[in-house]
């Protein structure tokens, strides 16, 4: 084989990159959130049953994001209540980000950088 | 084929022509953006800003004015200096006549001018630059003449700093979080690699609260719809001479500044 050497040590290099996420979280167990277990069929504020907010609440905020910064409408009206499409005033004024947001992001292994921007209160300017 | 002179000459007349309509096609916008004669905004509400300077005297008045959108917005004034180079996040600030209104080269001003501080801030021009030269569309301008910027969709280009000839731009060349001195809860900050600017506080207009930094002027910023001539902005210009920044570069901002003589330049 020519270069047999090079070859080798390339295919272990491709091979240590393709499994490293698998190796850095082995051993590790992160806690299913209990919250997960909760009725999907019951209704979020609004119209939204609890699971398809769950697993639509990203296109949720998407939408609102378009809404409230270039269409200039922060408000939406649920059973007669008024609530302001916002994460800081909006979503964290029931939830808690590290319990709640935190607990499942972390799970799923995602970062989303909304947290860049918009901050929790409870957790000051992290 | 064979083409004689007059054919050719007749037939290069027509393609000049076309070429020059659909040139003046495109070149339409630019020319009537540049000129400074294009029409000016009919919408119901063109929101404007009137800075009545001879309200403004100590420097505490205008400090207050600064503050209050900085606080209010998360503005990371804390930035340490490094290497001589200031990254400075700025909404609105104070600045000098001459630097304020370059293009007024009347040398004869009253002595007390050359003291006087001016509130800056963005213009939200009519015809704004910034605009124009976004490649995302990230800042564009709103029906009732705001020109609003989308933080999700900037790219950090910078196009729109080089655009704005005002300087009404900051850009974040740094994370600005442990730069805030007083934070709001109810606000945003911003991440490193956007461009900032004032948003007229589209926010604060929402709740029908005034900009933060009228609310602090003591009467000095008045806030109102251009396009109303009843409005409060509309009577202060009517009755008092007013000068915009750099009207010649076609911008047609939208804030206004009374200047008395010198009586008032303290
Ligand atoms: S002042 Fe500058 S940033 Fe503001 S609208 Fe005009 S060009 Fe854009
Ligand atoms: S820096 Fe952001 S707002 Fe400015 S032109 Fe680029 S994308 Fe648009
Ligand atoms: S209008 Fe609002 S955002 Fe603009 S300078 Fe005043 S306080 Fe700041």
């Amino acid at each position: 084989m020519y270069n047999g050497g090079k070859i080798i040590a390339g295919l272990i290099i491709f091979i240590a990159l393709v499994t490293f996420p698998f190796y850095t979280n082995m051993g590790k167990t992160i806690e299913k959130p209990a919250d997960l277990a909760a009725a999907p069929d019951e209704l979020h504020i609004g119209d939204l049953p609890i699971g398809q907010m769950r697993a639509e609440h990203m296109m949720l905020l998407d939408k609102w994001r378009d809404e409230v910064v270039r269409g200039g409408q922060r408000y939406i009206t649920y059973d007669g209540d008024e609530y302001e499409k916002s994460i800081q005033n909006g979503c964290l004024a029931c939830h808690s980000k590290q319990e709640f947001c935190g607990k499942c992001h972390n799970f799923a292994g995602v970062n989303p950088y909304c947290w860049n921007c918009h901050y929790s209160e409870e957790e000051g300017l992290l | 084929m064979k083409i004689d002179r007059r054919k050719f000459l007749k037939l290069a007349s027509c393609t000049g022509i076309g070429l020059g309509l659909s040139a003046a096609d495109i070149f339409k916008d630019t020319v009537e953006a540049s000129s400074g004669h294009s029409a000016v905004s009919t919408a119901a509400t063109r929101y404007a800003m009137v800075v009545d300077v001879r309200k403004l005297q100590t420097a505490e008045e205008y400090q207050r004015i600064v503050s209050a959108c900085n606080k209010i917005h998360n503005i990371p004034t804390l930035i340490p200096e490094k290497d001589d180079i200031k990254h400075e996040i700025k909404w609105i600030w104070n600045d000098t006549y001459g630097h304020a209104f370059p293009d007024q080269v009347n040398y004869y001003h009253p002595e007390a001018f050359k003291q006087k501080l001016f509130p800056l801030l963005c213009n939200h021009c009519d015809h704004p630059p910034c605009v124009r030269v976004c490649p995302t569309k990230a800042t564009f301008k709103r029906p009732d003449g705001i020109v609003q910027q989308d933080m999700h969709r900037c790219i950090g280009c910078r196009f729109c700093m080089a655009a704005c000839p005002y300087g009404s731009r900051s850009f974040n060349f740094v994370d600005p979080r442990p730069y805030i001195e007083d934070k709001n809860p109810e606000y945003p900050t911003r991440t490193m690699g956007v461009v900032e600017k004032c948003t007229f506080c589209s926010e604060r207009l929402e709740k029908g609260q005034q900009p933060a930094c009228a609310e602090a002027s003591n009467g000095a910023l008045v806030f109102g719809n251009l396009n109303d001539p009843e409005s409060e902005v509309r009577k202060i210009l009517k009755s008092n001479f007013s000068l915009q920044r750099k009207p010649e570069l076609g911008t047609m901002p939208s804030v206004f500044y009374v200047i008395g003589g010198e009586e008032y330049a303290g």
